[in-house]
């Protein structure tokens, strides 16, 4: 090639790299499903054990069987719709609780990031909050909001601010030094910098918080139902009266929907943040397991 | 357009704490004229240009440069990773508050400046490590500025990749024509790119060689191997082993 002509660019050694993974066979992936579902299995087969063998009958309701809870616990129609109706009420709570986290959170973050006294006065306030063991102050939370949704979604907030605020906050920090001086070379405003460079940035950070809070959400919504025992019925209060009338049936048909709604949400977060981040993050490619 | 030199030097210094990493610095860099400047590592070169482009002050001295409009290239090539290429292009012409028409525009010309056009859809994970600086040169070239600080930016390619950018950067500058101070570890490169090349010692940073390239532009490939090329490059190596001791 010789300078002063426009030449052209040879494209082999310069031309694009295969960027992303292939996509896995079925195989693989049935491979890569194999050792989990075995040790499902497993679960399982302990399961019927315990109740068939370790437990008499006059003491097998501590563990009813697998099919046992499932014919009763999902078959019967009442349970059915009591269990149904529990798990819309308290997804409906912790996705409610989860939104007002999520925007308390940024906000917060977003503020402490801009600069470093705000950082040095609010942060230890946040860690504190997470400190405060939550069991410990939900009586005072349905004291002061009177046990009903409200109080719920407050434990649920509470229960979920912490890791939204501190992944934020550490991926709005961690934007690369070079792209600041980029930045700042270029002339950019704060506000520029925050919603071009360290906004996306953080995405990775912020997602992995969401989804962690996400499930302490469903968490919150389950414990804040369990001890105020009013409003709309969630999971947790059927948990607690299935317990009280030794209903062990219904009981673990319960905890396993809970359980479920745990899991959703997680999946839910984790398709979120390969869809949004995945194209461009190293955290998201060649992920196939979760 | 100033007649002036783009970027002058006035005893020039700068410590960070005790150590004194660029001290007594006097040089000017004229319009269109690419000074290269070597060095052992740790040298302060790559101070010269943060002081250079406004990231750092200097500590005693006076720097001038005639336009603050300055196209920085680090070795890295500092791309948005979740832009596309055509996106990151747009960037600086967003924070310049540009209209979409203006950036446009000017992406599309430095894309065909540089060779990229059909790249625009891509992410810089799905570029190698040349064509990523490729894009980091037309990010500079769209806001046309008459001065390019260029802080190692073909230190991490491999040796055909870096000759290759060497030859693109010259052709590129026959048509902009911007200034440019080079910073390289490479002898041959900044005999080949540079009219001037400036050697630097360590520890204190200074200037201890300033060596005209007496060779004008355009400059072919096959120069590497010219016997007064040679000669040159033999005497800033000289320079630089003495400063490096």
């Amino acid at each position: 090639m010789t300078a002063g002509t426009a030449a052209p660019v040879v494209p082999d050694e310069t031309g694009p790299t295969t960027g992303r993974g292939r996509r896995p066979s079925a195989r693989r992936r049935l491979r890569r499903a194999l050792p989990p579902l075995i040790v499902a299995a497993c679960v399982v087969g302990v399961w019927f054990f315990v109740s068939y063998v370790t437990l008499s009958p006059s003491r097998r309701f501590l563990l009813p069987p697998p099919q046992q809870v499932i014919s009763v616990g999902f078959g019967d129609s009442l349970n059915r719709a009591n269990i149904l109706s529990g798990l819309g009420v308290t997804a409906e709570v912790a996705l409610v609780g989860l939104v007002i986290a999520i925007a308390i959170g940024t906000v917060f973050a977003v503020v402490m990031s801009q600069a470093r006294w705000l950082e040095d006065s609010l942060y230890p306030w946040a860690v504190v909050l997470q400190t405060i063991p939550i069991l410990a102050i939900i009586p005072v939370i349905g004291f002061w909001f009177q046990y009903g949704y409200t109080a719920r979604l407050i434990v649920c907030v509470l229960i979920s601010l912490f890791p939204v605020t501190t992944n934020t906050l550490f991926g709005l920090k961690s934007a690369d030094r070079a792209h600041r001086d980029l930045f700042r070379l270029r002339g950019a405003s704060r506000w520029q910098v925050l919603t071009k460079l360290e906004l996306p940035g953080a995405l990775p950070s912020i997602f992995t918080g969401w989804r962690i809070s996400a499930g302490l959400s469903v968490i919150g919504a389950i414990v804040g139902d369990f001890f105020f025992q009013q409003g709309p019925v969630g999971l947790g209060r059927l948990i607690n009266g299935y317990t009280q009338q030794l209903q062990s049936d219904q009981l673990f048909a319960a905890v396993i929907v809970a359980s479920l709604l745990g899991l959703a949400v997680f999946w839910a977060f984790g398709l979120l943040a390969r869809v949004v981040v995945g194209p461009w993050h190293e955290s998201q490619q060649d992920q196939q397991s979760d | 357009m100033t007649t002036g030199p783009v970027l002058a030097f006035e005893s020039v210094s700068k410590t960070f704490g005790p150590t004194r990493a660029v001290e007594d610095v006097t040089a000017a860099v004229a319009a269109e004229e690419i000074v290269a400047v070597v060095g052992p590592s740790g040298c302060g070169k790559s101070t010269l240009l943060r002081m250079a482009s406004g990231l750092s002050e200097p500590s005693a001295g006076r720097l001038q440069v005639a336009d603050r409009n300055i196209g920085y290239v680090f070795q890295d090539a500092t791309l948005l990773p979740w832009r596309t290429v055509q996106h990151n292009l747009e960037l600086f012409g967003e924070l310049a508050r540009q209209p979409k028409a203006e950036r446009r525009a000017r992406a599309a010309q430095a894309l065909a400046l540089t060779g990229l056009t059909g790249f625009e859809r891509h992410r810089p994970r799905q570029l190698s490590g040349g064509m990523r600086m490729r894009v980091s040169l037309a990010r500079a070239l769209t806001m046309r500025p008459r001065l390019f600080l260029l802080d190692e930016p073909f230190g991490a390619l491999d040796e055909i990749t870096r000759q290759r950018l060497n030859d693109e950067l010259l052709r590129i500058h026959a048509q902009e024509r911007f200034a440019a101070v080079f910073v390289t570890h490479s002898v041959s490169e900044a005999a080949y790119l540079a009219s001037r090349v400036l050697v630097m010692s360590s520890r204190p940073g200074r200037i201890v060689a300033d060596i005209t390239v007496g060779f004008g532009y355009p400059r072919q490939a096959a120069l590497r191997f010219d016997a007064k090329f040679v000669a040159v490059t033999a005497e800033i190596s000289t320079a630089l082993a003495e400063a490096s001791r």
